[in-house]
């Protein structure tokens, strides 16, 4: 009963407010703050309440202030479920994740379902990490957005820049068990053999998501295959223990990764003494060169204690602020028309754009490599006090980055 | 081969006795109270929390002594002051006490210590490569947790068959009435060695925090499987618990190491059947199937053979 009164005031409260600019605009963050996604979700709600109030700090989007309401999934598809309901039912109309694409094809379904049964009462659900690429192919949604280039796009990218490694012989793939670590796997098996067919694939492993403390039978499989290259797509834990348990079993390989800057990752590298042997790609690095994206980083360091982990969830926060500028209205439905195809300039500079046909960003990505910074002048900025920070090694501009999509939109 | 059978035959040992650790106190307190005791991964968790805590604040050597004691005490207490009133209401009551406090101190846990892991990192002393096989490090460290958890073992197998404590103890399992008679205080019996009991568990934390996770789920993911190690080593059965525990060690990790699945066996499918979940099963390896696994030896043992490997009663 008292849950129905609340979620009835909170319903008259939007209903009353929608024409005042008091009204906050709420982005509901559906992510892990507990169990093993809790280190990289921590660090998500962080950026995000950085982004806000800089947002606030400037009168907001439209005169709206925007607040962060942090809603935990613990990596779970049926609690983000729920915690999505939950946030829809206190008048959130724009949802945010990012950390597991089980959660985010479940987050999509949900906002196309619940925007098909109650119109007027739309909710947007803008993607910052969840790359699996069938969420913009033959699940896409016209309710979804992905400002982070799909699993597919970035391995490509990478096995462009592996294919001039000559010294890559054997490749051993090591993923998490779902649909993100099963694409990566896939895509890097094809590429790999469309590209260097003479690379031999020594093993192909799916491990438990979130799940395994101690990597160090996978590592002693790794060390027995031969491989002298490791990819693979682990995030957050999964990641930082795989390198710790390598660190502490001498393997050295080369280890070609998505998200090797993740919490804990950088201060594992640095103890696998894999001097630029460790390499990322990313939309952004922090010693990008780019001055606006390295004063900000210089600012967020000092308030959050965290690296800008994430320039896309910058992109998205300021390109949302763009798009309602731009329908002159914070309603959902004109702020997806305005995002359609929109363009804009990206934290880390350069051009990228909002494809209309399947709602994907594109942008420029780059591929960092993770070692001891020379010039301390042109980069200053380590990681996690190890000393070490990324460089950037390779380039791939907006253009060079595009693939084809499947997506049929159902336009409303 | 010989490289990966060496190496994951000494994970899976060490994996092994920590079970072992925590197994250890969990089956003699059934066998006592004839309470299986869910909140006893939960004074494995606090065990690691505490070694963290007071690893910042005195060193890692104190901290090994004082916070296995202190999870002893926080044990002692739990049997004194709850299972001990709650148990004339019947094992039933016993058991939800332990299953709510299970919850109480994970949520108590994130409270104090957050949500994400805590950098809780192997003492400087034991950072090194302690042997090299095969150009593979092995950690010093992880050699200091299995020498720790043998000589626990050895502690514990020599107190209960050799000294008069341990003939007590065997006999209260059994005989909680007739020791009573002959004049022992059967309650402060039980209450040492639900002590003994969590202080194992809680010395299991305090080693394994740094080399595994210290976070607070930590209890959650270990819990279950301590049950089917008691379960398949026979509810009550120390050498029972002892060798369930390798067995499980060494399955996990040996079938991580394996590849084959049944598509390596017997072919591959004939691809004009397409994909469908028959080719899922079809190429799905041991490998990834190895967390499952002790899960299907427990149901198997519970069908086959209810009382376990060395167990004696059904129950």
């Amino acid at each position: 009963m008292r849950k129905l009164i609340v979620a009835a005031t909170a319903a008259l409260t939007v209903l009353g407010g929608a024409a005042s600019a008091q009204e906050t605009i709420k982005i509901g963050y559906i992510d892990p703050l507990s169990g093993g996604g809790a280190s990289v979700g921590e660090g998500g709600l962080k950026t995000f309440q950085y982004l806000a109030d800089e947002l606030n700090a400037k009168g907001g989007i439209l005169g709206h202030k925007v607040e962060i309401v942090p809603l935990d999934n613990k990596t779970n598809p049926q609690e983000s479920l729920v915690q999505a309901q939950k946030a829809v039912d206190a008048g959130v109309h724009y949802i945010t994740q990012g950390n597991g694409s089980s959660v985010g094809a479940a987050l999509e379904d949900f906002v196309t379902k619940h925007n098909s049964r109650n119109p007027g009462k739309e909710v947007l659900y803008f993607n910052y990490a969840a790359v699996d690429p069938s969420m913009t192919n033959e699940k896409c949604s016209y309710w979804h957005f992905r400002w982070d280039a799909n699993s597919d796009i970035k391995m490509e990218a990478l096995t462009n820049y592996m294919k001039g490694q000559p010294s890559i012989k054997k490749v051993y793939l090591i993923n998490m068990d779902y649909s993100f670590g099963q694409s990566v796997r896939t895509a890097a098996r094809k590429m790999l053999g469309e590209k260097r067919p003479d690379i031999q694939v020594v093993g192909d492993e799916l491990h438990p998501m979130l799940k395994v403390t101690d990597f160090s039978p996978y590592i002693a499989k790794i060390k027995a295959s031969g491989a002298d290259t490791v990819v693979t797509g682990n995030w957050g834990q999964d990641f930082a223990l795989l390198l710790k348990a390598a660190a502490d079993a001498g393997l050295k390989v080369n280890w070609y990764t998505y998200y090797a800057g993740g919490a804990g990752g950088p201060t594992a590298i640095k103890q696998t003494g894999l001097e630029n042997q460790v390499f990322q790609i990313s939309e952004g690095v922090p010693n990008s060169g780019n001055k606006a994206a390295m004063d900000f980083e210089k600012d967020f360091r000092a308030k959050t204690g965290i690296s800008v982990w994430y320039p896309r969830a910058v992109n998205e926060m300021r390109m949302f602020k763009a798009a309602a500028e731009k329908a002159n209205s914070i309603d959902p439905v004109k702020v997806a028309a305005a995002l359609e195809g929109m363009k804009f300039d990206v934290f880390d500079g350069g051009e990228g754009f909002m494809r209309k046909d399947d709602h994907q960003f594109f942008q420029p990505i780059y591929i960092s490599s993770f070692g001891s910074l020379a010039d301390k002048a042109k980069e200053p900025f380590d990681e996690e006090n190890t000393g070490w920070g990324w460089h950037i090694v390779s380039k791939i501009e907006t253009d060079q980055t595009m693939l084809p999509t499947t997506c049929n939109m159902k336009r409303p | 081969m010989a490289e990966l059978i060496v190496i994951s035959t000494l994970n899976g040992v060490l994996f092994g006795m920590l079970l072992f650790l925590l197994s250890s106190g969990l089956t003699v307190i059934f066998s006592m109270m004839g309470v299986l005791n869910f909140a006893h991964a939960s004074f494995y968790m606090l065990g690691a929390f505490f070694g963290y805590q007071l690893t910042r604040w005195i060193g890692f050597w104190p901290a090994l002594v004082l916070a296995p004691l202190l999870v002893g005490a926080v044990g002692m207490a739990v049997e004194r002051y709850g299972l001990r009133n709650t148990h004339k209401h019947g094992h039933v009551a016993e058991l939800l006490l332990t299953f709510g406090l299970a919850f109480a101190i994970e949520e108590i846990v994130s409270m104090i210590w957050g949500k994400s892991p805590v950098d809780y990192r192997v003492p400087a002393v034991l950072d090194f490569p302690a042997f090299t096989i095969f150009s593979t490090n092995y950690p010093a460290y992880k050699i200091f947790m299995l020498v720790v958890s043998v000589v626990i073992f050895i502690a514990l197998l020599v107190t209960l068959k050799r000294t008069r404590v341990g003939l007590i103890v065997q006999a209260a399992l059994t005989h909680p009435s007739m020791v009573g008679h002959l004049g022992h205080n059967v309650g402060r019996v039980f209450m040492l060695v639900f002590g003994v009991g969590s202080a194992l568990a809680g010395l299991a934390g305090v080693i394994a925090g740094p080399s595994l996770v210290t976070q607070s789920d930590m209890a959650a993911l270990l819990g279950p499987i301590l049950f089917v190690v008691i379960v398949f080593g026979g509810l009550g059965s120390l050498p029972g618990a002892f060798i369930a525990s390798l067995l499980i060690g060494l399955i996990q990790t040996f079938a991580v190491a394996l590849n084959g699945s049944l598509a390596s066996v017997f072919g591959p499918l004939d691809p004009s059947l397409g994909p469908s979940p028959l080719t899922d099963i079809w190429n799905v390896t041991i490998a990834q199937i190895a967390p499952i696994l002790p899960y299907l030896l427990l149901v198997l043992v519970l069908i086959f053979r209810p009382m376990g490997l060395l167990g004696t009663r059904e129950s």
